[in-house]
This record gives C-alpha cells, sequence and structure tokens, in this order.
C-alpha cells in the first residue's frame, strides 16, 4: 500500500500575460518532495516567469498556485521556500561577507532589528560547514569563485532550514569541478527529503542532477522522469523546431 | 598653531556660529547614513530628483503658515510615486520619468514663489543658509535627524537585505515593498532636513558622495556606514567654516570640501584607488622584468665558456 505524497507545489490552469504578451497559458504542474525537479524551456519560454509565480513574485491572471497545500504566503512567512538567484541578479561588489548573506537566512525568523542569537549564529555555522566555505566566510561575497558564490547562497536556504529551494541557472558561470560538487550538494538535499526546482537551459547538467523535469514553452510541453523527456522529439518542441546541439550530444552519451 | 586652533574656535563665540555647526553635524549625519543605500541601490538620480521636486511644498507651507518640513514631505513623497507611476503606466523609462518628473515640480515651485506673496528667500532655499538659521528651523533638523537615526537604528539590517537581495527577502515573508517604502520616506526626510545646511541644488551631493567615497574605502558595511558618516560630519563642519572665513556660499563650500574628500578616496584609497592600483601595477611589472632580467643574467652567467 502506497502512502499518498503531499505534493510540495501544485500549479493549476495558470495563465500569465504581461499586457498583450501571454508568457503562460494553462500550466498543470504538481512537484512532489524528496526529488529535484529541473524546469527547462529557451530564453523566452516563460520558464522565468513560471519561476516567480511559483515563488509569489508574478500573480496569475488565471489558475492558482499552491505550496505545501497553502497560499505560498504562508509558506514564505514559515521560511520554508528559499531562492537561489541567478548570478546577474547579484551585486557581488557589494558590502557583505558570506556569512552575513548566510545569516540572512534567518531574518524572516529573527524580531524586527534581526539581532542574531545564539541558535543563528549556530544555524549559519552548521550551512557553512555543510557547504564547506566555514574557511571563505569572512570574504566579501566577491571575492568567492563561481560555484563557491552558488554554495553560499543554497548555504543561506540551508540556514533558514527551507523544505522547498529554488535554483536559478545554478550552473551559469561555474566551472566543471565546482559543478560536480554542486551537483552532489543539490541530490543531497532532495535525499534529505526537501524539494529542489531547478530553473536552466543548459542541458547537459540534466541528467546527473533531475529526476524529473518539465519541457516549457509557453505551455507545459511534457513533464515526466528526466530519461523519457529528454528525447529530440519533445526537445524540439520546446525548443521551437530545433533541436538544441546538447540534445544530440545527450543521446549519443546514452547510446 | 593658536592660529589654527583659533581659526576653529575664534567662529564659535557667535552664537549664529554655534547653531550652524549643530545643524551641520546631525545634516552631515543623516545625510552620510541614506548616502550609503542610495549608492547601493543606484538611487543617486533618485536623491536628485526628490530633492528638487520638494520645492512647491515648501511654498504652499509657507503659504499655509506650516512647518516647511510637512509641505517638503508631501511633496517629496508624490515624486517617488509620480516617478513610479509614470514609469509602471507608460512605455516611458525610469530615467526619463525621474528627469520629467522632478524639473516638473521644480518649475512649479519657481513659478510658486514668485506667485505666492511670503517671506521665503529663493536664494536660501536654493543654496542653503545654514549660518542663518532660527530656533525653530534647529528644532525641526534635531527632531526629523534623531527620527531617521532612529529608524535606521532598528531597522538597518532589514534595509541591507532589501538592497542586496529584495527577492529573498519576499521569500521569506519580508516584504520588499515595505521596505522600498520606508526607505523612501527616509530619503524624503533627509531631503528635507538637509535642505537647511546646502540648499535644493546641493542636496544631492550630500546624498551621494559620502557613500560613494566609503564605497570606495571599504567592503564591509559597517564600516562603509561609519566611514560615510565620518566623511559627511568633518566635510559639512569643514566647509561650515570656510564659508565663515572666507564669506562664501555655505552650501558650496561644504561641498567643494566633501568632492575634495572624495577625489583623495578615489585617488589613493588602499584598494579601490585609482593612483594605487597603478602603483601596483607598475611595481608588478618592475618585478616580473627584475625577476626576468636576473633570470637572463643566470643564463648568460652558465651559457658563457669560462675562460
Amino acid at each position: 500500500m502506497s502512502v499518498p505524497v503531499l505534493p510540495t507545489i501544485v500549479v493549476d490552469g495558470v495563465r500569465v500575460a504581461y499586457g498583450e504578451t501571454v508568457a503562460l497559458e494553462r500550466v498543470d504542474l504538481t512537484v512532489v518532495p524528496g526529488l529535484v525537479h529541473g524546469l527547462i524551456g529557451m530564453n523566452g519560454s516563460g520558464k522565468s516567469t513560471l519561476f516567480k509565480a511559483m515563488m509569489g513574485l508574478v500573480q496569475p491572471d488565471e489558475g492558482k498556485i499552491e505550496l505545501f497545500g497553502a497560499d505560498p504566503k504562508h509558506a514564505r512567512r514559515r521560511g520554508r521556500v528559499a531562492y537561489t538567484p541567478q548570478s546577474e541578479d547579484v551585486d557581488w561588489a557589494f558590502p557583505i561577507t558570506v556569512r552575513e548573506v548566510v545569516m540572512m537566512g534567518r531574518y524572516g525568523l529573527q524580531g524586527l532589528r534581526r539581532r542574531a542569537r545564539p541558535e543563528d549564529h549556530a544555524a549559519v555555522q552548521e550551512a557553512l560547514d555543510r557547504v564547506e566555505l566555514t574557511d571563505l566566510a569572512n570574504r566579501q561575497i566577491g571575492e568567492l569563485s563561481g560555484g563557491q558564490r552558488k554554495r553560499a547562497f543554497v548555504a543561506r536556504g540551508l540556514a533558514q532550514g527551507a523544505e522547498l529551494l529554488f535554483l536559478d541557472e545554478p550552473f551559469a558561470g561555474v566551472d566543471k569541478r565546482s559543478e560536480a560538487t554542486l551537483t552532489e550538494l543539490i541530490r543531497d538535499l532532495a535525499l534529505e527529503g526537501r524539494t529542489v526546482v531547478i530553473s536552466t537551459h543548459d542541458l547537459i547538467a540534466i541528467p546527473g542532477l533531475c529526476d524529473m523535469v518539465a519541457l516549457i514553452n509557453r505551455r507545459i510541453i511534457a513533464h515526466g522522469p528526466t530519461y523519457e523527456i529528454l528525447v529530440p522529439e519533445l526537445l524540439a518542441d520546446a525548443f521551437g523546431g530545433f533541436v538544441p546541439q546538447e540534445a544530440l550530444r545527450l543521446q549519443e552519451a546514452r547510446a | 598653531m593658536t592660529d589654527l586652533i583659533g581659526w576653529f574656535t575664534d567662529p564659535l563665540q557667535f552664537e549664529f556660529m554655534q547653531r550652524a555647526i549643530l545643524v551641520a553635524v546631525m545634516v552631515g549625519l543623516v545625510c552620510s547614513v541614506l548616502s550609503c543605500w542610495l549608492t547601493l541601490l543606484s538611487w543617486s538620480l533618485l536623491g536628485d530628483a526628490v530633492s528638487h521636486a520638494v520645492l512647491p511644498g515648501v511654498v504652499f507651507s509657507y503659504a499655509l503658515g506650516l512647518p516647511f518640513a510637512i509641505g517638503a514631505f508631501v511633496f517629496g513623497i508624490a515624486s517617488v510615486a509620480m516617478i513610479g507611476g509614470v514609469n509602471r503606466t507608460s512605455r516611458v523609462k525610469e530615467d526619463a520619468a525621474i528627469g520629467v518628473v522632478f524639473t516638473g515640480l521644480f518649475a512649479l515651485g519657481l513659478v510658486l514663489v514668485t506667485l505666492v506673496p511670503s517671506q521665503i528667500d529663493l536664494q536660501h532655499i536654493l543654496f542653503g543658509n545654514v549660518l542663518g538659521v532660527t530656533d525653530s528651523e534647529i528644532l525641526q533638523v534635531m527632531i526629523l535627524g534623531s527620527l531617521v537615526l532612529a529608524v535606521v537604528a532598528v531597522m538597518w539590517r532589514s534595509l541591507v537585505l532589501y538592497a542586496f537581495d529584495p527577492t529573498h527577502a519576499h521569500a521569506i515573508g519580508i516584504s520588499p515593498r515595505k521596505l522600498e517604502a520606508l526607505l523612501l520616506g527616509l530619503l524624503a526626510l533627509t531631503v528635507v532636513l538637509a535642505l537647511q545646511a546646502v540648499g535644493i541644488v546641493l542636496v544631492v551631493a550630500m546624498l551621494i558622495t559620502p557613500g560613494v567615497t566609503a564605497y570606495l574605502l571599504t567592503d564591509r558595511f559597517r564600516s562603509m556606514l561609519l566611514v560615510a558618516a565620518a566623511v559627511g560630519v568633518f566635510s559639512t563642519v569643514l566647509g561650515t567654516y570656510v564659508s565663515y572665513h572666507l564669506d562664501a556660499s555655505t552650501g558650496g563650500s561644504i561641498v567643494c570640501v566633501l568632492t575634495l574628500v572624495f577625489l583623495v578616496a578615489y585617488l589613493f584609497a588602499p584598494q579601490q584607488g585609482v593612483l594605487t592600483k597603478r602603483r601596483q601595477r607598475r611595481r608588478r611589472v618592475r618585478e616580473r622584468a627584475a625577476e626576468r632580467s636576473a633570470f637572463a643574467q643566470h643564463e648568460e652567467r652558465e651559457l658563457t665558456p669560462v675562460g
């Protein structure tokens, strides 16, 4: 007898338009815990919009989105949702240390002044240890390498105790070795029962990382286990009739 | 030496100078603190806009017999709302929206000053009059300044969060829009109180230069705040003295001193200074050249047949 799993995210008939431009239409998607989910689409596919809608940054015109079976704002207020930004969205020259970035994961749990309590320091230290950035904790954030920067933001989500992590283009600007470390970290997060949602157009990294994949091109083209979805026919659909080079290489790699 | 001490102490026998220094310190402090956020958020132009847009509010306040801070604050907030409104509801980009709104409001203020009979000296509003502040103006500066500093003391971590990563704030249930509104409110208040010292035209210097200078000198937020505050207070106080001794424009003197401090940091900052970087580059080139020639000499000795 299987126990039904409560889905982390339910997207139900969502439509989002910016003025005349329809970014998303009739999108249904269910995301379950303990797995790494990839949202894949080309630029302008509505992938980023869906990402934003799931985080509550964009309100759907139609349909609704639930996180943990309720209105997303409850999950956000309780610190269950974490976000790892794209590199280009971060001001790397900002005068802030790695430790301070990770401490920001605790802000939602603290009082108005956001003063760190002993348990906050402990959670931050644990998160830093976990992503192996303890030695670099007092560096300014921009002094880190691409992979270390990503890990710092993942650590922020860990310090927060998030159960649902959104990662926007996690491998952009990350070298191959750091990519392996990062992949292992993300896989571990899923093993612990967290839900990880990744938005990317980097197909090469997907098979080793994602359990489930959703192809997006304004609507959901296909959704299912990675090996069933990353096939040329479906990818051509998602990428507007054009099969990306990476997809062909993926195919060869599998054969 | 006594001359130098006298240069600072002699003017203090005048009460107007004591008041001016008091106001200068408060204005320098509050503006510098805010300037750190304006620098990091790239809000410099917005600070300029708010400072100009308050002019009609100042005129209305005088006409209605209210403290001029009230009208100025209302128009400061209104200008920000209008800029955001124009930007959101049309294809006009933000910098253009800022330009249109603030020049429009400033022009309205100029027209009103000439139409509405009042005691306003346009010169004082535009260029400041710290040497002639009245008791009630001092009280205003002290109250508003303490209010801004108190709010920042409580909320600074949240405001840094907003400046660094508003999306994360949203994700953990802290409203970035509320923090933005708070910061804009603080900006409007700060502009209002800085008008006293340097006037509308030069307020923007007080709202940008201390923060930018500190940004060149440190990469920790706390030290950025402290350095900016030191730069701001130093410049407003020294500028006030310069203005007294030279009998020159106070706002102008303050901003000149401030800009000189910036220039020193721009050229000589330990890591970011333009000349510092050039010196480091040259030293590296020299060291490499020295290594190469040492190596070459070594090679030569090895290869030259003895005898």
